[in-house]
């Protein structure tokens, strides 16, 4: 039992969760084989698509319209069409998340996703090459994924790279790069940052969204950073990020936050651990690989204090749940309808900060929603709850209307099939084991129990109790 | 000993309110509805997508606001004069009235050091109240919560948005203002499925000392059931008189109203309408809202007399940015930065324009520049109005303005 509770633990933090089929198979495995076959499953890296090379992005739209070869009915048509593509996008990769293929990949995809933190909503070609560019390197070397980044055209345009050139240099890059992406607040000085800045200046992106370096833009003179001179460039500088120290450090406890645990006490032994970890990621030249087989072959990993100690955000707990029940939807609405709602947008984050993650998603109202969200799915309840506005003309105003919005197919008939033996008495204490951190209390038991009609058909009894266990705080927490 | 002092002394202190016996908890629900009076309240009314300034209070005698606005524009003869520069826009008829009530204070040129022009980041920055280049995890209203939370006063129903969902405006970093778009909306979702019941159960106190995440849900979940609980059970009986405009800013100023009228202890609300994203056709669009805007403020006011609390509330309008000087090519106008700003309450030293009208000689990159940081109004607001320390929520000192 304490074998399931481990595996369990190990799929949600790598993952979205195991189906009951996997976690079964596991259980008899030892953990260092369960951790080889997360990383097999995610080897592969295949790009995620949904637009054309030649589907043109706003401003070309602009363009066209401007020069009279497009008229003002099909410009809004077309921008639409991008932003409709990005929400595509957002669906395509929420349904990779959901399938469980890939699990390992696509969480840490979801991890960088928040840690480079970036939003554009006006061109489909850059938004889908960023996201590739998360998920492709995303257990790969952190430097090389810090380069890829730091050139690609989204983040490049968020952080308005594009206008920095020499004599009239743009911070905003430079200063983001230093306080969110490697070193951390207090790591450089104010100089540290004009100085980087005027090294990326040339840094852009040309109308098809591919990186260029403009070099009549760049300042080719002599730079200070970090106490070191020379004719840097961008490259340069991200170089001497990852010469530091801090880097490691910064992102070795953002990461161990994201797998391990929410709530970091003061004097507690995670500190110690992260420094440790820190050094090692430092001197393996940031192998993140490695760095997560080492957080999970660990045995302090498989501290009961850490089951459960992460509150899953909005696309976890949604992208879980799909996984477990093997949910299908059958439009895009509902997955966008319950981000938006509970306040994680992929491809939208509020800002370059990420999502501020673990009790920042709980307040009365998403609590609520995040424990009616089961019935909605699974009993097709009716929704009641609208997202707000968030101002902004171009975002179309989702499910004003929603009936029959969470219209889904559940794979009842895989997901039964493991819950089929055993006594009708102890099914309930199965399904719990199986969705939640922790075993059921008596009055928990009572009242799971008490909403369950008795004598009727296993197939039914397992359908509402599970709608009754995921409708559990615990169910929140992973 | 008071039921407070008995909680802190006893084991079952540091879990918070789940734990606490049921004997006890009846009580507590008693001691909230006899709880402190509200004193004074703010009610905020969130403009989004950034409502274009210049056309809201024209600047009537300027020549480049007309050079710069050829179609878009107001002519002076329409305009609604507040003194010999500035006027309202002429759906801002009921707003006028207000105004020559003495009720209305117009603060020009509100902003921000380096001002950002997109709307979700812009809205961020005004309701976390940070720097442009800081980001802060909790709003203004919610560390307003946290910095007054004592006893019986520490409750999410202190501050309230009429709405299904939280804006970060009301997250504190140890308490969340409460979202509800009508009291018995709310009081059904914490009545349905499984919620009372958990509501009323405590998870296992082992586990919830070494997790402190599962206090913390529960915590959320019962302390949301007995604020639904009380607010419903306080207004359910209170029907406003006054006929409100059938705008979905009328509707959520009606239930502010009866809320308030019902003896909540409640000292913040908080509304968001949007729409004013304007770039295309904006006349027809602005106008349609801030008639609605003005005719739902006129209808509040008159109720607010009438129950005689207009000197107690204290209503506040922002957007998130004004909009550009020059219109563009669409009839609308594109993101801008500094903007105006209403105050309404029968509490203001007499209502009137505050402050210079806006220099359209001296733009920055086209846009205008701002004269008063919104933290300084937010200052005001929190020690004059709200009487708490404004130090403590903003984080530093700001000037504060002389208009309670």
């Amino acid at each position: 039992m304490k074998e399931q509770g481990n595996k369990q633990h190990l799929f949600w933090r790598a993952g979205f969760g195991a189906s009951p089929h996997q976690l079964r198979e596991a259980e008899h495995q030892s953990t260092r084989k369960v951790v080889r076959a997360l990383f097999n499953d995610s080897r592969d890296f295949a790009p995620l698509t949904v637009a054309d090379d030649d589907q043109p992005a706003k401003k070309e739209l602009r363009g066209l319209f401007k020069e009279g070869k497009l008229d003002r009915a099909t410009l809004k048509d077309r921008i639409r069409e991008n932003r409709e593509s990005i929400r595509d996008l957002n669906v395509r990769w929420m349904q990779q998340m959901a399938s469980g293929r890939g699990a390992l990949r696509e969480k840490m995809a979801l991890f960088w996703h928040s840690h480079f933190a970036c939003r554009n909503q006006n061109n489909v070609r850059m938004v889908q090459q960023y996201l590739n560019v998360i998920r492709e390197h995303a257990l790969g070397h952190f430097g090389d994924l810090l380069m890829a980044i730091s050139k690609s055209p989204a983040m490049l345009q968020f952080l308005n790279n594009q206008q920095n050139r020499k004599n009239a240099p743009n911070e905003n890059f430079a200063r983001e790069v230093m306080e969110l992406f490697t070193l951390g607040r207090a790591n450089y000085t104010e100089h540290d940052i004009k100085e980087a800045a005027r090294a990326f200046t040339g840094w852009g992106f040309n109308p098809q969204g591919e990186f260029v370096f403009r070099r009549n833009l760049h300042d080719e003179g002599e730079k200070t950073v970090f106490g070191k001179t020379g004719a840097f460039q961008g490259e340069d500088i991200i170089r001497l990020l990852l010469e530091r120290k801090e880097t490691a450090t910064f992102v070795t406890s953002k990461l161990y936050r994201f797998l391990v645990t929410d709530e970091i006490a003061e004097n507690s032994p995670d500190h110690q651990r992260i420094a440790h970890l820190a050094d090692q990621f430092y001197r393996s030249n940031y192998d993140m690989a490695g760095l997560l087989e080492t957080i999970f072959t660990s045995d302090w990993f498989y501290d009961p204090k850490y089951a459960g100690a992460r509150i899953k955000s909005p696309v976890e707990l949604l992208a879980g749940m799909q996984h477990s029940l093997g949910i299908q939807f059958e439009q895009k609405q509902p997955v966008l309808y319950v981000q938006r709602t509970l306040g994680q947008v992929l491809l939208y984050p509020p800002n370059v900060a990420g999502w501020p993650g673990g009790r920042n998603w709980i307040d009365s109202s998403s609590l609520l929603f995040r424990m009616k969200l089961p019935e909605l799915i699974l009993k097709a309840g009716e929704v009641t709850v609208r997202p707000k506005d968030d101002g902004d003309v171009n975002t179309e105003l989702l499910a004003r209307k929603v009936n029959r919005l969470f219209a889904s197919q559940v794979d009842w008939t895989a997901f039964e099939k493991p819950f089929q033996n055993g006594t009708d008495d102890h099914l309930v204490d199965e399904l719990a084991r199986y969705f939640l951190p922790y075993p059921l209390t008596d009055p928990q038991r009572n009242l799971v129990v008490s909403k369950v009609k008795k004598d009727t058909a296993r197939s039914e009894q397992i359908r509402n109790l599970t709608t009754a266990i995921l409708s559990l705080p615990e169910y929140q927490l992973c | 000993m008071k039921r407070r002092d008995f909680v802190r002394n006893s084991t079952f202190a540091t879990v918070g309110t789940m734990l606490i016996p049921h004997f006890l908890k009846a009580y507590e629900t008693n001691s909230l509805t006899g709880g402190p009076s509200a004193g004074k309240t703010l009610v905020v009314v969130q403009l989004s997508g950034g409502n274009d300034g210049l056309n809201t209070v024209v600047p009537f005698r300027n020549d480049i606001y007309y050079r710069e606005r050829p179609t878009i524009g107001i002519a002076p003869d329409k305009v609604l004069k507040l003194n010999d520069e500035i006027g309202f826009n002429p759906a801002l008829e009921a707003l006028k009235g207000l105004y020559d009530d003495g009720l209305v204070t117009v603060v020009n040129n509100v902003g921000y050091p380096n001002p950002d022009r997109s709307h979700f980041r812009s809205m961020d920055i005004w309701q976390t109240a940070s720097d442009s280049d800081k980001y802060l995890t909790t709003g203004w209203l919610g560390r307003y919560l946290d910095a007054n939370c004592h006893g019986s006063d520490c409750v999410a129903h202190r501050a309230i948005e009429v709405d299904d969902t939280l804006s970060l405006a009301l997250k504190g970093q140890e308490l969340n203002g409460l979202a509800l778009l009508d009291p018995k909306k709310l009081y059904n979702q914490t009545r349905s499925g499984l919620v009372k019941e958990l509501a009323d159960l405590k998870p296992d106190a082992g586990l919830a000392s070494t997790h402190p995440n599962v206090s913390y849900l529960y915590k959320t979940l019962a302390e949301t059931a007995s604020s639904a609980e009380f607010i419903y059970d306080k207004s359910k009986a209170v029907r406003s008189k006054t006929v409100y405009p059938a705008s979905e800013l009328g509707n959520r100023l009606k239930t502010v109203s009866e809320l308030i009228a019902s003896g909540v202890n409640t000292n913040v609300y908080y509304i968001s309408i949007s729409g004013f994203d304007t770039h295309i056709n904006q006349p027809g669009q602005q106008e349609r809202l801030l008639r609605q805007y003005a005719e739902a403020v006129a209808a509040f006011t008159k109720d607010l007399k009438l129950n005689g609390k207009l000197n107690d509330v204290l209503l506040m309008t922002f957007s998130e940015f004004g909009r550009r000087v020059k219109q563009n090519a669409s009839n609308g106008t594109d993101h801008g930065t500094a903007n105006n700003l209403f105050l309404i309450g029968g509490g203001l030293t007499p209502g009137r324009v505050f402050n210079e009208a806006p220099n359209l000689t001296n733009l920055a990159e086209g846009d205008l520049q701002f004269s008063v940081d919104f933290r300084s109004i937010y200052a005001t607001l929190l020690r004059d109005w709200l009487k708490v320390d404004d130090g403590a929520v903003l984080g530093r000192k700001f000037e504060t303005l002389s208009f309670v």
